[in-house]
């Protein structure tokens, strides 16, 4: 970066304290020499030192906090995974504990569904016999009626004709009266 | 009274010997590039020296400057730019801080001799070119054909192309340079009216506030002047190295 600057400057003033100090060419070499070393020690230590300590610290926290967030993310996911899954068990609990109670339920009514047929098989078996030995009582009854109903027809017909009536003509008569 | 440019004169401290008719010598001009260059330095080991994950005062200070400058270089000269960081941080932090450095009563500013502001934009200029020309060979020329242009043109535009290309040193130096110089020459003379008028008695003294409220003024604007000058050469250097890099219009 040396070269060049000469060409631009028409100088004005030749000595040392007279004329406008920028345009003095006699202190230019001093100042470029003096900027080239200050400038590139500068240089220097912003490229070597300054700019890489600070992009390191810029992009770690910005790769850390990217990371942060993923975490966060992750978590979070993983939060909702875990609630899903809770939602889920509870659901299927609460489905089991329903098939359980449903199939308690059908076993009770079963129980009670087969008692009650035993008992009514039971009960209508006695009604069926008592019903038997209502009919078999009754017709023996009946047939007590008929006899008690022939000797009191005899007696009735010897007091009132004084003969007794034969056999056959009381059993006749005893018919047709019981049929009508 | 002193001469409002006796604030710009070079006077060695230590000699070192001449070449022709210049002499090399360490000067108040070397001096305050070296203090210049010792506070960025001295600056950036400390605000550096944690490199913690929440930062503190200094080392977010450092990171603000940094992003700064990063942010501006990206947004100019993309991605690929960031290759040019360590130099236009560099850049930046010496302008801007020579420019606040002169801004100290008493002291030289770096920023107000034309070689020093010329020296760094040749600096910018010939990193351009040699970029430009290791990155895209021949086809960098192609920065000077604009495109689209009708073929009677072309060669007036690239006449005008090359011209506007070679100016660039030019004009990015002497803005600078002419920036602080005037500055700092405005601040000089409105003091000298302020001593002048304060030697004619109790009207003048009066007189004198005026000029007064005017070095007020005029400083606070001097220093926006010396963030903006350093902002400004840094963001035509992101723009002249993105020419360097993607040299198609």
């Amino acid at each position: 970066m040396a070269s060049p600057q000469k060409t631009g400057t028409e100088v004005p003033g030749g000595s040392a304290d007279v004329g406008f100090p920028p345009f003095k060419t006699e202190t230019f070499a001093s100042q470029l020499l003096w900027l080239a070393i200050f400038f590139g020690l500068l240089y220097w230590m912003v490229s070597k030192v300054f700019a890489p300590r600070l992009t390191d610290v810029i992009e770690g926290r910005a790769a850390r906090i990217a990371r942060d967030l993923d975490d966060a993310a992750a978590a979070k996911a993983k939060a909702e995974e875990a609630g899903l899954a809770y939602e889920k068990s509870l659901a299927d609990a609460k489905a089991r504990a329903q098939g359980i109670a449903q199939a308690k339920r059908d076993e009770v009514n079963a129980a009670v569904e087969a008692r009650r047929k035993a008992l009514e098989g039971d009960l209508a078996a006695k009604l069926a016999a008592a019903e038997a030995q209502i009919g078999t009582t009754k017709s023996r009854a009946m047939a007590n009626v008929e006899g008690i109903a022939a000797e009191a027809a005899a007696a009735i017909v010897q007091r009132l004709g004084g003969a007794s009536p034969s056999k056959g003509d009381l059993d006749a008569a005893l018919k047709a009266a019981l049929k009508a | 009274m002193a001469s409002p440019l006796d604030q710009f004169q070079i006077k060695p401290i230590v000699s070192l010997g001449r070449i022709g008719n210049s002499e090399i010598a360490f000067t108040n001009s070397s001096l305050f590039m070296m203090l210049v260059v010792l506070a960025i330095g001295v600056f950036f080991m400390m605000a550096t020296a944690q490199r913690s994950l929440v930062p503190g005062r200094l080392q977010s200070f450092a990171e603000m400057l940094y992003e700064f400058v990063a942010n501006t270089l990206k947004s100019a000269a993309g991605k690929e730019g960031m290759q040019f960081f360590p130099l236009v941080f560099s850049l930046f932090l010496f302008v801007l801080t020579a420019n606040f450095m002169g801004m100290i009563p008493g002291s030289f500013t770096v920023t107000s001799h034309i070689i020093v502001t010329f020296a760094l934009a040749m600096v910018v200029f010939l990193t351009v070119i040699a970029v430009g020309f290791a990155k895209h060979g021949t086809h960098f020329l192609g920065l000077f054909v604009p495109g689209g242009a009708p073929a009677l043109l072309v060669p007036f535009l690239v006449v005008i192309e090359v011209i506007s290309f070679l100016s660039r040193p030019i004009s990015l130096g002497m803005r600078l340079f002419a920036n602080m110089l005037a500055g700092h020459i405005a601040l000089k003379v409105f003091a000298g009216f302020v001593v002048s008028l304060g030697a004619l008695g109790i009207g003048g003294i009066l007189g004198a506030t005026l000029p007064l409220g005017m070095i007020v003024a005029l400083t606070a604007l001097e220093f926006l002047v010396a963030f903006l000058q350093a902002y400004v050469f840094t963001i035509l250097t992101c723009v002249y190295l993105n020419d360097a890099l993607h040299p198609g219009h």
